[in-house]
């Protein structure tokens, strides 16, 4: 049982990586226009270099 | 500026004190202009890369963005720029765009709280799911120490992610509390702290049941039901506003004989405003110059033009119609009538029955029962064992089971689905309690003007006319803008009239068109002008050289859908009355066209509302429907209204729900809806009802575990949510 001691503190320190990077995104304010950003992932425009 | 050097020439004082303010404008730093488009047509990522090209192309143009979402382009430009140069732009690249009011979007309060809920749920979910996985192994057989040290993990999760996340419960519940009244959220504030309490009692002793569990599943869920809760009306509101946002209020304010295009709030008292043919007034004011024929429908309901010359005063929210006027203001912003009107629709509010929600109405029988029965468990288990531990433990499990987890679900989920139902059907819900209240309606109250009848009039008596009249008619109405000239003209042409020979057509604003035709003067107007009495009835007349005047009359075209929405809703049982500022006439030929056996004319604004007072004084339950500012009072009044999109904003602000299409034929679908949606609430309370009727009973004898609160709680939360969806499908 002696495992649990590393497995217990590593799922919840992978599971809070998780809910970081989701407060993450919900800062940045990336649900704003979420079929914007469905649609500009198609475009082909900063294809070569990232924009300015 | 040039022009406050230059000696005016103007005879008013304020002109002179006019360009002084403009001066101090010009002090200002000059900042970078934000402009919020709406972009109605984009849909793909072609329109969002072209529009963002076409914007960027501008040197002027500093950064620009397109939301898909909302369909909005947001610009930053150099000082300077306005939205009609981005609007003419974007219109060249063949992109159809409208000018928002920025200050009407305020929407980033809503915005704010909405991502609040959805940073608490994120983190009560995350401890919910580590906490389940910990309970898991307890639930299959982990014993002495490994039980103590998941428990003590456990709480170690559950207790900062429950102080953080159910914070919202905690507040409302603490605000009714101080107030001496029960809210729902008084129970679940009280079952998640006392099984915290009790769950780490517990486990200090090393006991066998804890509850960490269930008091984070709890959280979790609730703040799913409060999170639908916002985003229902934060979408609603948001709609709203768009609509408010889309009315750009601009004015052209003539100094020293220059136009210059002002936002209305700049204008002042004494200004010399130019309102142009179909322009709406935007302040109060007295002509000052030209002679015109104005529309009070909007605030009055009467479709009779009124003749405007020098002198007349005139209220915001008139629309011009032939010719151009020089208004000078005498009351502007929150001084207008327009705003005054506001007094009216805080008293017909204050009048409205206090409607208490379907939640709160079972909040009021449940959080009491619940109480009781926890505090009779405890007392009871108390008196038989004599061990606190024992009681206490019972007491929380059967706070806990009894939680209204699936009763604050129950609401929520209903009025989303049916929200979203009756917007894609062009129904905006902007209360939260307008569905239960519109489900209880039993009579509906018509305005008429703009609400049942809408667009151009119709000349109803063309056969009277011999064709030679008509073509002469038809040459002279087709050289105007005026609404009975546009229909006449529409009307002729249909009936294949040929325009004659009419020389010299001249329009006098607010009087009618004249010309010459086979040396006789020939004239298309007012009932004065044309040499002929007044009539009643909306009518233009016909002069040709010396015979006597005859008149077109006119009758007003119903709003599509409304003969089916009348009609729909009387098979639905409802008493259908209409309302109207007009004249007894023009209202009793459209109630008998409709079908309306109940109609008043001639109201005046206070009459509306007391007419709906008195109705709900004599116990039934009203839906109104107006768009006018004289239907405003009534609207608040009602037990519940409805506007269409075209009415004034302070017609919409009064009322609950705003139709979005031009089509009334919703309005008796809605009202189904509503019965579905009010139906479906009560199934749901029904479902969560039975479930602690089952429970409480195994809670009470003390057989409820941790294992059997989180299925009762999940099982219970899930049936209600798949019964709400239902009201989507049908």
């Amino acid at each position: 049982m002696n495992v649990l001691a590393y497995l217990i503190p590593i799922s919840l320190i992978l599971g809070g990586l998780g809910l970081v990077g989701f407060l993450f995104t919900l800062r940045t304010r990336q649900y704003d226009d979420p079929e914007g950003d469905a649609q500009r992932i198609l475009s082909d425009e900063w294809d070569d270099h990232p924009k300015p | 500026m040039s022009l406050s050097e230059t000696p005016s020439l103007a005879a008013c004082p304020a002109c002179v004190a006019a360009p002084a303010a403009g001066a101090l404008a010009e002090n200002a730093i000059p900042k970078d202009v934000h402009i919020t488009l709406s972009l109605p047509a984009i849909h793909c990522s072609a329109c969002i890369a072209g529009v963002e090209r076409a914007l960027m192309a501008d040197p002027e143009v500093v950064a620009a963005r397109v939301n898909l979402t909302l369909k909005r382009a947001q610009i930053e430009a150099a000082p300077g720029v306005e939205a009609s140069d981005m609007i003419d732009l974007l219109t060249r690249s063949g992109f159809e765009a409208h000018e928002m009011d920025a200050g009407a979007l305020s929407a980033t309060q809503a915005d704010r709280a909405g991502r609040d809920l959805l940073m608490r749920m994120a983190v009560a979910g995350f401890a919910m799911m580590n906490v389940m996985l910990l309970s898991v192994a307890v639930w299959s057989g982990a014993e002495g120490a490994t039980r103590d040290m998941f428990h003590w993990i456990s709480a170690a999760i559950a207790l900062p992610a429950v102080a953080f996340s159910a914070q919202p419960f905690f507040l409302h519940a603490w605000t009714a509390l101080r107030v001496g009244r029960l809210n729902m959220d008084v129970p679940i504030s009280l079952a998640i702290a006392l099984a915290l309490v009790t769950s780490l009692w517990e486990t200090s002793l090393s006991g066998e049941h804890a509850y960490f569990d269930a008091a984070i599943t709890l959280t979790f869920f609730l703040l799913a039901g409060r999170y639908l809760d916002h985003r229902t009306r934060a979408v609603a509101r948001s709609a709203a506003q768009v609509l408010s946002a889309l009315e750009v209020p601009r004015a052209w304010r003539v100094v020293d004989g220059q136009e210059a295009r002002v936002a209305v709030a700049v204008l002042r008292v004494g200004d010399l405003i130019r309102v142009r043919p179909g322009g709406r007034m935007p302040v109060d004011g007295e002509i000052y110059e030209g002679t015109s024929e104005l529309d009070r429908s909007l605030l009055t309901g009467e479709t009779l033009p009124v003749f405007a010359e020098p002198g007349l005063a005139v209220s915001a929210g008139e629309v011009n119609l032939t010719g151009p006027l020089l208004v000078r203001a005498t009351a502007v912003g929150r001084d207008t009538s327009l705003h005054r009107m506001a007094d009216l629709v805080a008293i017909a509010e204050s009048g409205r029955s206090r409607y208490t929600s379907l939640a709160d109405r079972a909040a009021k029988l449940y959080a009491p029962g619940v109480h009781i029965l926890s505090v009779l468990a405890f007392l009871g288990w108390l008196a038989w064992s004599g061990d606190l531990r024992v009681a206490l433990n019972i007491a929380a499990a059967v706070l806990i089971i009894t939680c209204p987890c699936a009763l604050g679900l129950a609401v929520p989920a209903v009025t989303t689905a049916a929200s979203g139902r009756l917007f894609r059907r062009g129904l905006l819900i902007k209360e939260a309690t307008a569905l239960e209240r519109l489900a209880e309606v039993d009579m509906v109250v018509f305005d008429k003007t703009g609400t049942l009848t809408a667009g151009m009039p119709l000349p109803v008596n063309l056969e009277a006319f011999t064709a030679g009249e008509l073509s002469i008619a038809l040459a002279l109405a087709q050289e105007s803008s005026h609404p009975l000239s546009m229909a006449i003209a529409q009307a002729a042409r249909a009936a294949d009239v040929v325009p004659a020979e009419v020389t010299q057509i001249t329009e006098a604003p607010g009087y009618g068109t004249e010309g010459r035709w086979q040396d006789q003067v020939v004239r298309l107007g007012r009932a004065g002008w044309a040499g002929s009495g007044e009539s009643a009835q909306t009518a233009a007349w016909l002069l040709i050289g010396a015979t006597p005047a005859r008149a077109f009359a006119f009758d007003e075209t119903l709003r599509p859908g409304a003969a089916q929405a009348v009609a729909a809703l009387q098979a639905r049982g409802l008493r259908v009355a209409l309302l109207s500022g007009d004249g007894a006439g023009a209202v009793s030929a459209i109630a008998a066209r409709l079908g309306i056996d109940d109609w008043q004319a001639a109201a005046l604004p206070q009459d509306k509302s007391d007419r709906i007072a008195a109705l709900r004084d004599a116990g039934h339950k009203v839906l109104m429907v107006g768009d006018g500012l004289n239907d405003t009072a009534a609207l608040a009044a009602a037990h519940v209204s409805i506007s269409p999109a075209s009415a004034l904003d302070a017609a919409r602000v009064a009322s609950d729900i705003v139709l979005l299409g031009h089509d009334l034929e919703p309005l008796a679908e809605a009202v189904g809806t509503a019965q579905l949606a009010t139906k479906r609430i009560r199934q749901n309370f029904g479902i969560a009802t039975w479930y602690n009727v089952i429970a409480v009973p195994l809670a009470v004898a003390g057989f409820a575990t941790p294992l059997i609160a989180a299925l009762a709680m999940s099982i219970s939360s899930i049936t209600v949510s798949l019964n709400a969806l239902r009201v989507r499908v049908r």
